[in-house]
């Protein structure tokens, strides 16, 4: 298995690292029996996300993943946000090993997470971005066996 | 001001690479390779042949039969060479299984075995067979006693490893051998790892089948062996011409076993010196870990494991980055985490002693052979740090515990001998 250098750049760089103080909205996901976490700050500001910073304990397609799914939010409306899916991050990557790819759901997820927070702080919530976090409901990852992230 | 890891990543670009798998695999020795070359060249006749080429192979097979016995101390119709310590296992116990089966249907064994070992008894269980597997402590040891009070009138095989590949410990395979010898039932190890590292004499160890593997002792990789003691008859797993006195088929590979019957030779021949030399550096890598990584543990027994072993596990980061991070400090390394894998779990032998899995997924492996030196140890032990400081950074764990959030399971000082209780308490 072999990373593209993209994924080390990102792993062995990573844009973004840390925590926001008083972040308008922060996200986790993943689970440490899992192997992987990724925590997601998020500053947003008139419904821009003016800023974004991640922390992840994982492997390095982990790292890679969130690192670039700073990249890709921060600029971009919430609800522009909402839309960008795994694929998107992996193919940002330039592809991740097929093992990997749950890597880049944790990362969509995490994005997700944060804004759910935002959308119900803010008493933003409506059904179209409800339906859009819908995961929310089945990935607690309550237990490994259920873990959503495993089934990609 | 102290040193970097960025400052390391530049320096390291002019530094030699430094190769910390030997459990993984060696470089075949230069004395091997040159052995090996030769009988390509000069003796490629066909074993079976009758003629003076396939005498020639045949003589040069048979000298490293011969060779391999005297260095294992038992006879030489007693080694049997294989394709690699896999195929040795799968023929142990499925070769047994099969020939016993009317005896009982019963095998034994441990949780913390090689997948060769483990895979072959899960193919049996689907056949019908019934294995017990037994659990170890969580240094990696079994106590004897266990084996006896699991054999049963039906058990025809007990397999236990002598040595851990993953975590180093060595098992007390003599007292369960003996143990075995008593109820009357075979006993198999795999002793992949141990051969050329320890004294390995199968008869002394009360074995009736042992594994090996050329690739994990300086000889090439396709070649193994298996130890079967005189007289016992199991069943042949691959079918085909008279080889290996109608028990293994497939023409004899006459100059891969003149290259491990070096290898075995010259590592017996060192072993006194190297063993002593590389628990040193082993002991000298430890020490330093424990020292200057905090949250940090060795995996394993204490003590009682192979001399070129290290095994630990450092608390809040993933062992995928710390090899990523090694090897682009130059350092090549081994993890026991499942991101490494392709399944989501963490090493069976980590989970197998105990180990809940979020500390599991940290470990890293490093194994010593006769190239390592204590230059590369000091390097290792300046930049290990470095990078387990850097993962901690990224790591939301981490920032918990920083913050008072997480209690954590390995305590900041560490230690060599340290048995990991309960889990994470999240949120």
């Amino acid at each position: 298995m072999q990373y593209s250098e993209k994924v080390l750049d990102h792993f062995m760089h990573p844009r973004n690292m840390g925590e926001i103080e008083n972040a308008t909205a922060s996200g986790t996901v993943g689970n440490p029996v899992c192997g992987d976490i990724m925590k997601m700050d998020l500053k947003i500001e008139d419904n821009v996300i003016v800023d974004a910073k991640f922390k992840t304990f994982g492997c390095g397609s982990a790292i890679a993943s969130s690192s670039m799914a700073t990249e890709m939010i921060i600029g971009k409306t919430t609800d522009e946000a909402l839309d960008i899916t795994n694929k998107a991050v992996a193919e940002a990557l330039d592809g991740l090993p097929a093992v990997k790819m749950h890597c880049s759901v944790l990362a969509e997820q995490s994005i997700k997470k944060a804004l759910n927070d935002y959308y119900t702080r803010q008493g933003l919530m409506t059904p179209e971005r409800k339906a859009k976090l819908a995961f929310l409901e089945v990935c607690e990852h309550e237990d490994h066996e259920n873990c959503t992230c495993a089934e990609q | 001001m102290s040193i970097t890891f960025e400052e390391r990543l530049r320096e390291s670009m002019s530094l030699p690479r430094v190769y910390f798998d030997h459990a993984a695999t060696t470089q075949p020795r230069p004395e091997v390779i040159e052995i090996v070359a030769k009988a390509l060249q000069d003796t490629y006749g066909n074993p079976s042949s009758f003629y003076e080429e396939g005498h020639r192979a045949v003589r040069l097979l048979e000298e490293s039969r011969a060779e391999i016995a005297a260095g294992l101390k038992v006879l030489p119709e007693e080694v049997f060479f294989t394709s690699c310590g896999t195929e040795s296992d799968n023929w142990a116990i499925k070769g047994t299984a099969y020939a016993r089966q009317g005896k009982g249907r019963h095998l034994i064994t441990t949780t913390i075995e090689h997948h060769a070992v483990l895979h072959s008894m899960e193919a049996l269980e689907k056949q019908g067979f019934e294995v017990t597997y037994l659990d170890v402590d969580y240094t990696g040891l079994l106590d004897p006693e266990k084996v006896r009070a699991a054999i049963r009138p039906d058990t025809i095989l007990v397999s236990v490893m002598m040595a851990n590949n993953e975590i180093g410990t060595i098992l007390p395979i003599r007292e369960i051998g003996a143990i075995c010898r008593e109820k009357g039932v075979l006993f198999h190890s795999d002793a992949v790892q141990a051969l050329g590292a320890i004294p390995v004499h199968p008869r002394d160890l009360n074995c009736d089948m042992m594994s090996f593997s050329g690739h994990k002792l300086y000889a090439p990789k396709g070649i193994g062996l298996m130890y079967k003691r005189k007289g016992l008859r199991i069943d042949r797993l691959i079918d085909g011409g008279a080889q290996e006195r109608r028990q293994r088929g497939g023409t004899e590979n006459a100059a891969f076993a003149a290259g491990f019957a070096k290898a075995l030779q010259m590592s017996v021949a060192d072993m006194e010196h190297e063993s002593v030399r590389q628990a040193a550096l082993r002991d000298r890598l430890i020490r330093g870990v424990i020292e200057r990584i905090p949250h940090a543990k060795l995996n394993g027994h204490p003590t009682r494991r192979l001399p070129n072993n290290a095994n630990f596990s450092f608390e809040f980061i993933e062992g995928e980055s710390i090899l990523l991070l090694l090897d682009s400090l130059g350092y090549a390394c081994s993890s026991g985490s499942a991101c490494t894998s392709a399944s989501l779990d963490p090493s069976h032998v980590l989970l197998g002693i105990g180990m809940p899995a979020e500390i599991a997924h940290g470990s890293l492996r490093v194994t010593l052979g006769i190239d390592s030196t204590e230059e590369q140890v000091d390097r290792f032990l300046l930049d290990l740090p470095l990078i387990v400081e850097r993962l901690r950074d990224m790591s939301p764990l981490y920032s918990d515990f920083k913050r008072g959030k997480l209690h954590p399971l390995i305590p900041e000082k560490g230690g060599t001998d340290i048995r990991i209780e309960g889990q994470y308490n999240l949120d």
